[in-house]
């Protein structure tokens, strides 16, 4: 079963800006959406609250594992946590790797994120749910209008 | 969006043609509205209000319950119902839902770095 989603991408800046604007706590809240408490600190958690809209009531939280400068920057985290009344500490985190390489142009980003096969089935409904068709965001626009066409 | 990601959406929602002929019904619609909220109901419950007899919302019930959106549960002599849609695909449209957020992660990223 596929594990783990890969994505590359080329930047035309270099490695070194796009170093600041993935490790730099504040930087990289401006393009992942997320208000984030402090710095990235390599084995602690890194805390903040999700600005994506719709989902500022979220909490964001991860734990940093390794910052190998202009090269390596990872995290372990609970992709779409979603349900503040669930503990999502007991399930097994998935693995985001950000990969550098220079190139002729700029930069090529690697993007991993690995370990999916370990999470519980019951997560997958959330995802469905968070997503934009989802089903109890549909029942509730039927809910409404049921209501208002007696 | 690109041909085959359209493709993909409408072979999606083709898949999901049953459950939405199942609710294309007032009587059904408005079962499903009342199941939405999470709480079991018991048949009685779902009759209440309702012109119809309780084998006419049985039987509605059990065609929501055949496309599977709608649960029923045996307690002692009496079946209580729940709304119960399962995830369409499993884990592959977990995996999709993810790769897309970061997708749009990476995009966002991109105008980022690059402005």
């Amino acid at each position: 079963m596929n594990d783990r989603i890969e994505k590359r991408i080329e930047l035309r800046a270099s490695v070194s800006r796009v170093w600041r604007a993935l490790t730099d706590y504040r930087e990289f809240g401006e393009w992942f959406r997320v208000k984030l408490d402090g710095p990235f600190v390599p084995g602690q958690v890194s805390r903040g609250q999700v600005t994506y809209a719709g989902y500022e009531h979220l909490k964001w939280e991860a734990v940093v594992q390794k910052m190998e400068p202009e090269r390596l920057f990872s995290f372990t985290w609970h992709p779409y946590a979603i349900d503040p009344k669930i503990d999502y500490s007991k399930e097994t985190p998935t693995l985001v790797e950000f990969k550098l390489e220079q190139t002729a142009s700029g930069a090529l980003l690697v993007v991993t994120e690995s370990g999916f096969n370990k999470i519980p089935s019951g997560r997958r409904l959330e995802a469905f749910r968070m997503n934009d068709g989802g089903w109890t965001e549909q029942m509730k626009n039927i809910e409404k209008h049921v209501a208002q066409t007696p | 969006m690109s041909r085959k990601r359209r493709s993909e959406a409408a072979a999606r929602l083709q898949a999901r043609a049953p459950i939405f002929a199942a609710l294309g019904d007032d009587t059904r619609l408005l079962l499903v509205a009342k199941l939405c909220g999470g709480r079991p109901h018991s048949i009685s419950q779902l009759t209440e209000g309702s012109e119809l007899t309780r084998q006419a919302i049985t039987k509605h019930l059990r065609v929501l319950e055949r496309v599977g959106i709608v649960r029923s549960i045996r307690r002692g002599r009496e079946s209580r119902f729940e709304f119960a849609p399962e995830p369409m695909e499993g884990i592959k449209e977990y995996l999709e839902f993810v790769s897309e957020q970061w997708d749009q992660a990476l995009s966002r990223l991109k105008s980022f770095v690059e402005n």
